[in-house]
């Protein structure tokens, strides 16, 4: 096992960056969304009125280390 | 292919943010209730002085209510969904996100940093990004539990820790080029010292220049807040080591089969 990830017997050929950018711009879009709304939203900016999305995230948001409040 | 990647490190994400949920409910939990029970107890303090010292058991009996100012209002969200089902959410969303765009740099790494397969590409991406988006910020910039952190340098504090992840996944990205560069003339263990050096440095440079933020409450336990540190830390030790090692190793068959050139040294002499 150790010597297949060490000294592989197969060279690792690159994936086209021309294949890869459509699936970057839309996955990072979407990610970084993502972690917008576990992190700050209804913290330092708010898109949406109120606190609960602040409130429901609240110990995640403590524990992963965004500043909450 | 680079979608299923994508999918894959999405799924990876997840089950690393059910262990890392696993792991906050364990080691984490404890902590905010116990820095909720102190932040109540302040406001009772601050509310009604003389009866204070008397209200340990009835505060953290009630441990429900966590208010950001002094006046009490209906709980938006009880303390039971907040440490269950949003915790969950939160964590498990997070990595989500954070395996996908793993994924995604995974795919561009693959095959480009020397002739690394795909288990060794995916712990090694896994270890620098935990090395630039987790240990260096948390060095500068702790996690911290309810009651510490003022409400009011809530957008400084929350600027300065994003910049911190910013400058250390752009430092790191640049110390990888210094040490492909470096290689051809020192080898590539020492261009390897050499790049790693330069990285520790700037980022002390970097650190002791950016200000610091100390804003944790006269009396708060500093065992509290260290076992608190320490949780938030070991979760995404947790949601790292997951995503490295399984991303890694769900993706060598597939991956090697399509993007791989078997390499035969001597076909004959064998």
């Amino acid at each position: 096992m150790s010597d297949t990830v060490l000294a592989p017997a197969v060279r690792p050929i690159p994936i086209p960056v021309g294949d890869l950018l459509p699936w970057a711009v839309f996955g990072g879009l979407l990610f970084l969304v993502a972690i917008y709304f576990v992190g700050t939203e209804q913290g330092a900016t708010s898109l949406i009125p109120g606190m609960y999305v602040h409130e429901f995230l609240h110990d995640g948001r403590h524990l992963l280390g965004f500043p909450c409040h | 292919m680079v979608g299923s990647l994508l999918l894959r490190g999405m799924l990876v994400g997840v089950i690393a943010g059910l262990l890392a949920f696993g792991f906050a409910r364990v080691f984490g939990e404890p902590q905010i209730d116990r820095a909720i029970a102190f932040e109540e107890l302040m406001t009772k303090a601050t509310t009604s002085a003389p009866v204070a010292a008397h209200t340990h058991d009835a505060t953290a009996a009630a441990g429900g209510m966590h208010t950001h100012d002094n006046a009490p209002e209906a709980e938006l969200v009880s303390r039971d969904t907040q440490a269950g089902l949003g915790l969950l959410t939160g964590v498990v969303v997070y990595g989500a996100a954070i395996g996908g765009l793993f994924a995604l740099v995974f795919a561009l790494a693959y095959g480009r940093i020397g002739q690394l397969g795909a288990r060794a590409t995916a712990a090694l991406l896994a270890l620098g990004a935990y090395v630039a988006i987790v240990l260096v910020p948390n060095i500068k910039y702790p996690a911290n539990p309810p009651s510490v952190g003022s409400p009011d340098t809530i957008g400084s504090r929350t600027g300065l820790f994003f910049l911190m992840i910013v400058v250390a996944v752009a430092a790191l990205i640049l110390a990888v080029a210094l040490a492909r560069r470096l290689g051809a003339r020192l080898g590539t263990w020492n261009a390897a010292i050499v790049a790693g050096v330069t990285f520790a440095v700037f980022i002390a440079i970097v650190q002791y220049s950016l200000p610091s933020v100390d804003e944790v409450p006269d009396r708060f336990s500093a065992v509290v807040l260290w076992r608190f540190r320490v949780a938030s830390l070991g979760m995404h030790t947790v949601l790292w080591t997951t995503i490295g090692l399984l991303f890694g190793a769900l993706t060598e068959r597939g991956l090697t089969a399509r993007f791989g050139q078997p390499i035969v040294a001597h076909p004959l002499a064998r």
